[in-house]
């Protein structure tokens, strides 16, 4: 059974079976990972732009790994020192890639809806890879991958995002796939970080995290962005640790098995304590090798529907 | 809807067939002691966990066994509309230095075979691979034979030949179909 959409631009309003089938077909590109030769000739002969107008380096390079371990041919672009520093419309941009005969653009754009504009003028599969504040699906099919993977579902569990929700992509994509995948959400940080009528999209909210604690099997912990003037959002980042930092104390204190997830790259002691991402209930390191099977497995379906 | 024209082989015949690709199997390496074997996905497998069987019946040992998937080595991905869905590859052990037994259903036009011949030796160094299949129904497009075959069956190209196994179509048979009538 074929993904519903030629592109992946979001999570919202994809189906069950689609998610399913991608996070299974991740687990046979897991597989080929973990084998002394870790390439294999799928994607031959086929060419993909990797557009990045947003610095990333994890994200891109977890993109081209699967690009090359798939033996697609990557093209590499960056928005500083390219066309686009000189005024360059992203259409124009796009319609000169694509005229040097590229089948696949994984794009990242600070503007939310890029990609679907993209989508929208060009011949080739788009994959987003982050826009704006809006979505960034395959870092939330790698959450669930590794949620599945640790704890044999998603259907019925509780998983809590905890941090800046309102200017958060892999929030939004998490939220949308594990409410279809049946599993129960809820966000926790403090009130400058909460979007109003959040609990439009189906979660609960929660402003002390030694509340959700008790009930929780999974933490998706987000990163505290530090250059994004984050400042203004709450007093201080020793405030911010001791309110809503996971550290082991409060963890012991909930006296359950809780899994935690770290999108990256994380910072030490403000949103997690360095032994916590270190320790047992850690998944962080795993999220990193199942995003590239995750990725190789997207690029490997919709690099046929053409 | 094909219909059925003939069976080839039914369920004594099939026990017996894989028994004597056993014994050839052995005869040939003299001795289970360097071989693994390597079913392929999805009907392969199965034959080859028989035959694996009965090896460590007659011989007393137990052999390394594993499955390939071979969809990401084939040669028709890119003109497809819809990418098939993975199995998996499910090999463990070292193929380094092994003789590896790959074992098939069906032998055709020799292209499952290219594609597997190249992933197992991306997945390491054997010392020999040999082909073991149930049915040989010629139509070759490329250089390939088996060195064991369970029997030969003369085919056109319209027919097709289906192979049940218990595990999956409660019971053991190989069947000749008719060529797919017109609508």
């Amino acid at each position: 059974m074929p993904l519903k959409s030629r592109h992946l631009l979001g999570l919202d309003g994809m189906g069950r079976e689609d998610i399913q089938l991608i996070i299974d077909t991740a687990v046979s590109f897991r597989e080929v990972l973990e084998r002394p030769i870790k390439k294999v000739p799928p994607l031959q002969g086929k060419t993909i732009a990797n557009m990045f107008f947003e610095n990333s380096t994890r994200t891109r390079l977890s993109f081209e790994l699967a690009e090359r371990r798939l033996s697609a041919d990557v093209l590499g672009f960056q928005a500083t020192g390219s066309s686009v520093s000189k005024g360059e419309t992203l259409k124009d941009t796009a319609r000169n890639i694509e005229a040097m005969k590229v089948d696949m653009v994984v794009m990242r754009h600070s503007a939310s809806g890029a990609p679907h504009y993209l989508a929208s003028v060009i011949d080739a599969n788009v994959i987003n890879a982050g826009d704006g504040g809006h979505e960034h699906p395959t870092q939330a099919l790698l959450d669930m991958y590794t949620i599945r993977e640790r704890l044999g579902r998603l259907e019925g569990l509780h998983v809590c995002i905890v941090g800046d929700i309102a200017h958060s992509r892999v929030a939004r994509s998490n939220i949308f796939g594990l409410k279809t995948m049946g599993a129960k959400v809820s966000v926790c940080g403090p009130a400058t970080m909460i979007p109003r009528e959040i609990e439009k999209m189906g979660v609960d909210v929660y402003h002390h995290i030694d509340d959700v604690l008790p009930s929780v099997n999974v933490l998706n912990v987000l990163r505290i962005q530090l250059e994004r003037d984050a400042g203004r959002l709450f007093p201080s980042i020793r405030e911010y640790h001791n309110y809503y930092g996971i550290t082991r104390q409060r963890l012991d204190k909930a006296g359950r098995a809780i899994t935690i997830l770290h999108p990256g790259p994380i910072n030490r002691d403000v949103e997690i304590s360095a032994d916590v991402a270190d320790s047992e209930h850690s998944v962080i390191l795993q999220q990193v090798l199942n995003g590239v099977a995750i990725r190789m497995a997207v690029l490997y379906l919709l690099s046929s529907r053409n | 809807m094909r219909k059925l024209k003939a069976q080839i082989i039914d369920e004594a015949g099939f026990e017996r067939t894989i028994t004597r690709l056993a014994h050839e199997i052995l005869e040939k390496n003299k001795g289970a002691g360097n071989l693994v074997i390597v079913g392929i996905r999805t009907r392969g497998e199965f034959i080859a966990r028989r035959i694996t069987r009965k090896i460590e019946e007659v011989e007393g040992v137990t052999l390394p066994i594993g499955s390939l998937d071979i969809t990401l080595y084939r040669d028709d991905l890119l003109g497809k509309l819809e990418q098939p869905q993975l199995k998996g590859t499910d090999i463990i052990f070292d193929l380094n230095d092994k003789d590896i037994i790959l074992i098939d259903d069906v032998l055709y036009t020799g292209r499952t075979i290219r594609a597997a011949l190249d992933e197992l030796i991306d997945l390491g160094r054997p010392k020999s691979i040999q082909l073991a299949v149930l049915i040989d129904r010629g139509h070759r497009q490329l250089p390939i034979r088996a060195d064991y075959v369970g029997k030969n069956v003369p085919t056109s190209s319209s027919e097709s030949i289906r192979v049940h196994v218990k595990e999956v179509d409660g019971e053991d048979a190989v069947l000749l179909m008719h060529p797919e009538l017109p609508n």
